[in-house]
């Protein structure tokens, strides 16, 4: 069978089991979007701004596994997404981004609605393609693909040019059923010399610390974390962006670590002797000053790219290698062994980590009925019994949402970590609502970050996708009124929120539900009301104090032991 | 440390400015580049000197080789090697100056390719640091033009640089 460009890259979609596009039309992809007009199999998604199309592929393809796919046209189109692009890059998430280009003929001459993707989006991708040939797109797809989602996983643009889907060239499809690239063998299993070099340092271990992070979510091995944390006993603790890879509610989950991480995760982390870092990339918002960085441990390090190895504190034992492959490849060795064998040193640990919990770190003063916005994450948490698929935005909210809501699941927490990218928190969780239309979807975000996506309220109306949205409204930047408070003597340069909209009248107009709440006494009431409202999409916009602030914090520059705690 | 870097690319259009954008975007210092085309004409080979400590080498290596285009890397450093560069190099040569030039390029076993009546073009081979000791010895007299094409190396011994078995 012939078929054209614009076809073929729809069947590739297809034979990649994609079910829907998130995108935007224009001039360059008009030939794509009528081949995708006349099927049915892949569905459209029309978004209000294509950054919001890149973040809605990015919240699938976080709470699924699989990868998100993204369709926009040209120049302002491609310039639009590139933000998004960026977010995923950071947080290591697969996407397919396909790109309009003007076309081969009139590339490199100032064309209408013309850039350079390939050369916009180099830095901010795992890897891109210049497809100039119509019998070149279905190679192409295939290891746009295989990029994406095998390795380190990452974002993979394609760009096409217009003419390379003219509908008059038609010429025979046949999809690869495989393809390897001599250049590109990620590896999976880990060295065994190491993996031995490493469970000695482990089982003898007296102040152990499992420190693990995204990579155990985005390798879907959460169940051999667990059982590898439970067969040793030791404690662990997550990054913001391994929440969920290991029960929140378990005894042997010390919170989250880092800059606004807790007491007990950062103490243990200074004083452990050995460190078992497991896809996590120590990024200098979990290290702080990394010269005082775990001055007594040893440091094994699991991870599949070498390049996060090293990189920003030197190890003692790395395992370059998939965290599933690794550990599988440890438990039954562990098993062997006995297990730990400082079973008194450990007990000793436990006690000392029982006093940092004392200190509760995570309490926080009420104040009359001022609605404070860590009881309003924990009476979402409450409602949805700890359930709910979480997206946030970026800003004093997102660390609430953090540290408030005990993730038991792996894929729940779904948030922009290493670009901490405003405007995130809505599409994502449409994204996910595409997905798990059945699953309730909350939106976590601020009256600042909300207002950077806002107009996706609209997309949510068009496709039904009822997610619910939770604004802890302080009118305040308030992540960077924190920092202007600490550290510039509350000189609050710009970080005050004037002129803000009536959300409620703003929620309704595009069509959905609007509620103000004021006072804390009414937080649970409205909060059980919303999300009585299984189908419509309620936008809550909390009153909150405006200037709590987020605690526990280690400030820029200082060791994980030098927290301010309230 | 200065080292010298090799590495065995796809022969795709964009390949250089992957490998640039790279060291520019991480901050890594690039002494001198060098591409042209292997044997096998879909790859490419390109010869970088940089500088850095263990760690950052370290870092380079691994961040080149995480390129998707990037077949092979090597640091020249690991094994013994043969370091060269190429220079050509234009020089005021009158009256006076005229024997002495004539006399150092032959003690550099430099060749005179071009000659006019104020000046001698020269070609040499060598690596870097002899290249640099010509410069040296010409001291006071006027070098009108230098072009160097930046270090290039090859291992010593019977092995050459390929594509890894898959
Ligand atoms: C306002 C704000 C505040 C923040 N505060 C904090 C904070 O207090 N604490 C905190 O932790 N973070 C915080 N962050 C997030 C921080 O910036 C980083 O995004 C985060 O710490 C990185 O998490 P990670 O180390 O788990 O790495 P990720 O970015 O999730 O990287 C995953 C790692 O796992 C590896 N990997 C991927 N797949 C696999 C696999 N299958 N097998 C093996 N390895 C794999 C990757 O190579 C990579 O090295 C904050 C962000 C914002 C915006
Ligand atoms: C696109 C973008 N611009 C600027 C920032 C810097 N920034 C980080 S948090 C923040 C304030 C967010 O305000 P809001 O959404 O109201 O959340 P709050 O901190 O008040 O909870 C800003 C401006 C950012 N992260 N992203
Ligand atoms: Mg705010």
């Amino acid at each position: 069978m012939e078929l054209s460009g614009g076809q073929i890259l729809v069947e590739c979609l297809k034979a990649e089991g994609v079910d829907v596009v998130f995108g935007y039309p224009g001039g360059a992809v008009l030939h794509i979007y009528d081949a995708l007009f006349q099927q049915e199999q892949v569905k459209h998604v029309l978004v209000r701004h294509e950054q919001g199309a890149v973040h809605m592929a990015d919240g699938y393809a976080r709470a699924t596994g699989k990868p998100g796919v993204v369709l926009v046209t040209s120049g302002p189109g491609a310039t639009n997404a590139v933000t998004g692009i960026a977010t995923a890059h950071m947080d290591s998430i697969p996407l397919i981004v396909i790109t309009g280009q003007v076309p081969t003929t009139l590339i490199g001459n100032d064309a209408f609605q013309e850039v350079d993707n390939v050369g916009i989006t180099r830095p901010c991708v795992k890897h891109n393609f210049l497809v100039k040939d119509v019998r070149d797109i279905a190679i192409t797809m295939k290891k746009a693909f295989y990029i994406a989602t095998t390795g380190r996983p990452g974002p993979v643009v394609v760009d096409i040019p217009k003419d390379v889907t003219d509908p008059r060239v038609m010429i025979p499809f046949d999809y690869p059923a495989s393809v390897s690239l001599r250049s590109y063998h990620p590896t999976v299993k880990g060295h065994t010399g190491q993996i031995r070099k490493a469970i000695d340092l482990i089982i003898n271990a007296e102040r152990p610390i499992i420190y693990s992070g995204g990579g155990v979510i985005l390798g879907g091995a959460s169940s051999q974390l667990t059982r590898f944390a439970r067969l040793l006993n030791y404690p662990i603790t997550n990054t913001l962006m391994g929440l969920g890879a290991y029960p929140a509610s378990d005894r042997q989950f010390l919170g989250m670590l880092g800059m606004h991480g807790t007491y007990e995760a950062n103490m243990g982390m200074h004083h452990c002797d050995v460190l078992i870092a497991i896809g996590a990339r120590f990024d200098d918002r979990v290290t702080g000053n990394l010269a005082k960085f775990c001055p007594t441990a040893k440091i094994v390090h699991i991870d599949i790219d070498p390049a996060s190895i090293s990189k920003n504190v030197v190890v003692d034992v790395p395992i370059v290698g998939s965290i599933k492959s690794v550990l599988e490849d440890m438990l039954p060795l562990i098993e062997e062994a006995g297990g730990a064998k400082q079973p008194e040193a450990l007990t000793a640990w436990w006690a000392q980590i029982a006093q940092w919990r004392d200190m509760r770190c995570l309490d926080f003063k009420t104040n009359g009925d001022v609605i404070k916005p860590q009881y309003v994450v924990q009476k979402v948490w409450e409602i949805t019994q700890g359930d709910a698929y979480v997206t946030s935005d970026v800003g004093q909210h997102q660390m609430w949402a953090a540290q408030y809501y005990g993730f038991d699941k792996p894929n729940r927490w779904i948030n922009s970590g290493g670009l901490g990218t405003m405007g995130f928190g809505l599409p994502a969780a449409l994204g996910v609502k595409f997905a798990y239309p059945d699953e309730e979807v909350v939106c976590v975000t601020g009256e600042g970050s909300i207002q950077m996506c806002i107009q996706e309220l609209s997309t949510a109306l068009q496709y039904h996708l009822p997610v619910k949205v939770v604004s802890l409204n302080n009118r305040y930047l308030g992540m960077v009124r924190q920092w202007q408070e600490f550290f510039y003597s509350g000189r609050y340069a710009m970080s005050y929120m004037e002129a803000l909209p009536d959300f409620v009248k703003l929620a309704e107009s595009y069509g959905h539900v609007g509620m103000r709440i004021e006072k804390a006494s009414d937080v649970e009431g409205a909060l059980r009301e919303a999300f009585a409202m299984r189908d419509r999409l309620v936008f809550m916009d909390f009153q909150t104090d405006p200037t709590e602030n987020v605690y526990p914090m280690v400030p820029a520059g200082a060791g994980l032991n030098e927290m301010i705690l309230v | 440390m200065r080292h010298i870097i090799s590495i065995l690319m796809e022969n795709e259009a964009g390949a250089l400015s992957r490998v640039a954008g790279l060291f520019s975007a991480r901050g890594y210092n690039i002494e001198s580049l060098c591409v042209a085309p292997t044997v096998d004409e879909t790859l490419s080979r390109m010869t970088l000197v940089t500088r850095g400590d263990e760690q950052i080498i370290e870092q380079i290596i691994k961040q080149l080789n995480k390129l998707i285009d990037v077949v092979k890397v090597q640091d020249m450093a690991d094994a013994p090697h043969i370091e060269r560069e190429l220079m050509l190099i234009k020089v005021q040569a009158l009256d006076n100056s005229r024997n002495e030039v004539y006399r150092l390029a032959e003690i550099f076993r430099g060749q005179i390719i071009d000659v006019s009546e104020s000046s001698y073009t020269i070609q040499m081979v060598g690596p870097g640091h002899k290249l640099d000791a010509f410069l040296n010895a010409l001291g006071a007299i006027p070098v009108v033009e230098i072009v160097r094409s930046g270090a290039l190396g090859i291992a010593r011994g019977p092995r050459g640089m390929a594509v890894p078995e898959a």
